[in-house]
């Protein structure tokens, strides 16, 4: 550092000027190697379709990774039996659908022909409602604690974040050692002259962690994003209100609030979306017991395609694609309100 | 010049008679599980049949059991599958697998020693293809820990004791000794069809399935009543949904299960993983009204069709199923085997561990007391849709989702919407 200090500030110019010099000629190289083949590109589809030619790299990616599995997953739905291949399916029209969809009373899961995929959906909604509001709020709440002038801010802002950049299985697999029968929470509580508590094996209690262990590793993500909306906010709107004698809660009511909202709807939708398409870290840590009490609805779908004995691809597939619907409303309500948000 | 032209001339000799070589051998894979140390004596077996046989060279994919239950059946239907792989639902995927009568030597030495099982994995309508070798041959009983019977004072029921009888005896052990687990069973269809059929249940009606009748009526009550007095815990079948499998090895291993209904496979494991822990041992199975009897079971190698190799595949099954590879095999993994002359000579197994012996003994006369009923739901090509919809609606009904009756509805349903998909149809 201290060589680098005493170098002349002329030379350290001409140093500048010579690499940017280096840098200019390769790049003039590099572009007029590539000149020739755009420039019999552009004779052949015109400066119109130059724009075309650019994305279809890109278009070949999309079409083949998302478009294609998205037309194949709409021909298994309206096709039956367990075969793979496309041409040994016999064609059932919407009957994958109404299979799914026969309910006596769409609230009671055993009146349904498929009582699973309804105690998924069930299980699923009730574990977005409470998995999103705990996400949203402890989320804001942590944002606003980590936004705050506290000691070891920086250190708090990564412990916080780090459960983000774990694998979903390994967040599972921890919280299975830690909640299992004879694992670390039961032996303090057996310690301390407890009883063991079914934290995994009880309906009730494996549902609640689930939703425990999804906003723990999820939260840190999601408080970034708020934080960053909190980070934007003008300190000279405080200080106003502060010389207006205003309070600590109608700050937080009429200045924060307010102007945080762009951020908690992304966040929102974010969770909702992600909390419908909740399956690595359950299927991990409950395989979606006891019972069928944690079982959501991509577990359903991957079991009915994949993991049963008699693969019924067209059912997963009728099913992903409701699911695919239900998130593509979501998403076009975020889209919608992001527009507005702009404007 | 000339000397520079000869080393050329020699290279070139060289590299064609290499890629020669290369282009005449084979190479196969078998996609392969291990449940304990099977997998090394295989690859050891193969290094030789590789020795004996240079144009043939042998790639063993080891992969988990759930990989066999759950990637190789997509992969089969892709057409991608392995050359041969080891698999346990024998009659489930049996459309995939190759007939290498054609390209035995000897085809009436496989009739011979493995005629009993290789109708097991035969397609509907076949009545003599070599569709595989079995590379164990199982049946599902009780293993006991004997140090926990000993500690508590209580003798181990004999073989005429009955299912309640160790229902009690086992609920008597735990109580005493403090033992978690009363009985504890894998979370597996095929695993209470035996003791379904020990009560009567038959399963099939001719070549129909028939899932439900009152002697599986009766053992399924057994189990939920079980489960609810915590003579079973709900910590096993609970902690999965689903079909998943899940069994009870850590608990067993651990000393904390008085008795676990399991199977034959598990010794090697439990020889490595208990060692001189404590006491344990395979006992006779349990009786139910209509009997005493476990299911039978195993896994095989079978060649799949789509192999680009039929020739070198029937070579490798056929050098496999051979006598004294089968002996050498059993007597190294403790498993017992299916071959019928094998088993009459009995096998010389490599272990001094007495509670591995005394369980082969008992295993030995359990599977020649194995009901006719349990041989034919095993060889049945759709089994698993029968076992599937057993403990995924048993399950629902033991964690309280739904009554027992209608469990017993939603299991005939999923049959029917199990062979339906299949384009079977069941009346």
């Amino acid at each position: 550092m201290c060589r680098r200090a005493a170098i002349p500030a002329r030379l350290q110019s001409s140093t500048r000027e010579r690499a940017l010099r280096i840098a200019g000629r390769f790049y003039a190289a590099l572009m007029r190697s590539v000149e020739p083949p755009f420039a019999w590109l552009q004779k052949q589809v015109g400066i119109r379709g130059m724009a075309y030619a650019f994305v279809l790299p890109n278009l070949l990616v999309f079409g083949i990774f998302v478009a294609l599995p998205m037309i194949l997953n709409i021909w298994y739905a309206v096709t039956g039996s367990n075969r793979l291949s496309l041409v040994e399916r016999p064609f059932l029209g919407a009957e994958n659908f109404r299979v799914l969809l026969e309910c006596k009373d769409y609230f009671d899961a055993n009146s349904c022909a498929q009582d699973r995929f309804w105690r998924a959906v069930h299980n699923t909604m009730l574990f977005v409602a409470l998995q999103v509001a705990a996400m949203v709020l402890l989320s804001l709440l942590t944002a606003l604690i980590l936004n705050g002038r506290i000691l070891a801010r920086g250190f708090f802002r990564a412990v916080f974040f780090f459960p983000v950049l774990l694998s979903p299985v390994v967040v599972a697999l921890i919280w299975k050692w830690i909640l299992q029968r004879d694992g670390l929470l039961n032996a303090f509580i057996v310690g301390a002259g407890g009883e063991r508590v079914p934290f995994l094996n009880d309906p009730s209690w494996a549902f609640f962690w689930t939703i425990f262990v999804s906003v723990w590793a999820h939260m840190g993500f999601y408080s970034l994003i708020l934080l960053a909306g909190l980070q934007a906010i003008p300190a000279d709107l405080y200080e106003a209100a502060e010389m207006d004698g205003t309070t600590r809660w109608r700050a937080f009511h009429r200045i924060t609030l307010p102007l945080l909202m762009p951020n908690i709807v992304v966040v929102l939708v974010l969770t909702i979306i992600r909390a419908v398409q909740a399956f690595d870290e359950i299927y991990v840590l409950t395989g979606g017991g006891p019972g069928t009490a944690t079982q959501y609805i991509v577990q359903f779908i991957y079991e009915t395609a994949f993991a049963n004995q008699v693969h019924l691809l067209g059912l997963a597939s009728a099913a992903s694609i409701l699911v695919g619907s239900v998130l593509m409303v979501l998403t076009l309500v975020q889209l919608r309100i992001s527009y507005h948000g702009k404007n | 010049m000339k000397q520079i032209l000869k080393a050329l001339l020699a290279a070139g000799i060289s590299f064609a008679a290499t890629t020669a070589v290369l282009a005449q051998t084979a190479e196969l894979r078998i996609m392969w599980y291990s449940d304990a140390n099977e997998g090394d004596v295989m690859r050891d077996l193969l290094d030789r049949f590789e020795k004996a046989n240079p144009s043939i060279k042998v790639n063993l994919d080891r992969v988990p059991y759930r990989s066999i239950l759950e990637q190789l059946p997509p992969l089969l239907n892709s057409g991608q599958g392995p050359d041969l792989a080891r698999v346990t639902d024998l009659g489930g995927l049996s459309r995939h697998y190759l007939d290498v009568r054609p390209n035995l030597r000897d085809a009436k030495y496989f009739d011979d020693n493995f005629g009993e099982t290789l109708k097991w994995f035969r397609p509907s309508g076949n009545t003599n293809g070599v569709f595989g070798v079995m590379t164990q041959l199982t049946l599902t009983l009780p293993l006991v820990n004997s140090t926990l019977f000993q500690q508590a004072g209580i003798p181990i029921p004999g073989p005429t004791a009955t299912w309640d009888d160790w229902a009690k005896v086992t609920k008597d052990v735990a109580k005493k000794v403090n033992a978690p687990f009363a009985i504890a069973m894998d979370r597996s269809g095929h695993r209470v069809s035996g003791p379904a059929i020990s009560h009567g249940a038959r399963f099939m009606n001719g070549d129909k399935p028939a899932l439900i009748d009152d002697g599986f009526r009766t053992m399924m009550k057994k189990l939920v009543d079980w489960h609810a007095d915590g003579t079973m815990p709900k910590s096993l079948w609970g902690s999965v949904g689903g079909s998943t499998y899940r069994g009870a090895n850590d608990e067993f291993a651990n000393g904390q299960v008085v008795m676990y209904y399991s199977g034959s496979w598990q010794f090697p494991q439990f020889a490595k993983t208990i060692g001189k822990s404590f006491e344990w041992q395979a006992v006779q199975q349990p009786c139910g009204s209509a009997g005493c009897t476990g299911m039978p079971g195993g896994a095989a190698l079978v060649p799949i069709k789509t192999t680009k190799h039929p020739k070198e595949v029937a070579a490798l099954l056929e050098w496999f199923a051979s006598e004294p590879v089968q002996a050498e095999y059993h007597a190294r993994t403790l498993f017992l085997p299916a071959h019928a002359g094998l088993a009459k000579k009995g096998i010389a197994y490599q272990t001094d561990d007495t509670n591995v012996k005394k369980s082969l003994e008992a295993a030995v006369k359990a599977v020649a007391a194995t009901s006719p009923t349990a041989f034919a739901y095993q060889g049945y090509e759709h089994n698993r849709i029968m076992f599937n919809a057993t403990i995924v609606r048993l399950n629902q009904a033991i964690a309280g989702e739904m009554s027992l009756d209608e469990a017993y509805r939603r299991m005939q349903a999923d049959v029917v919407e199990g062979f339906a998909a299949k384009g079977l149809k069941v009346e």
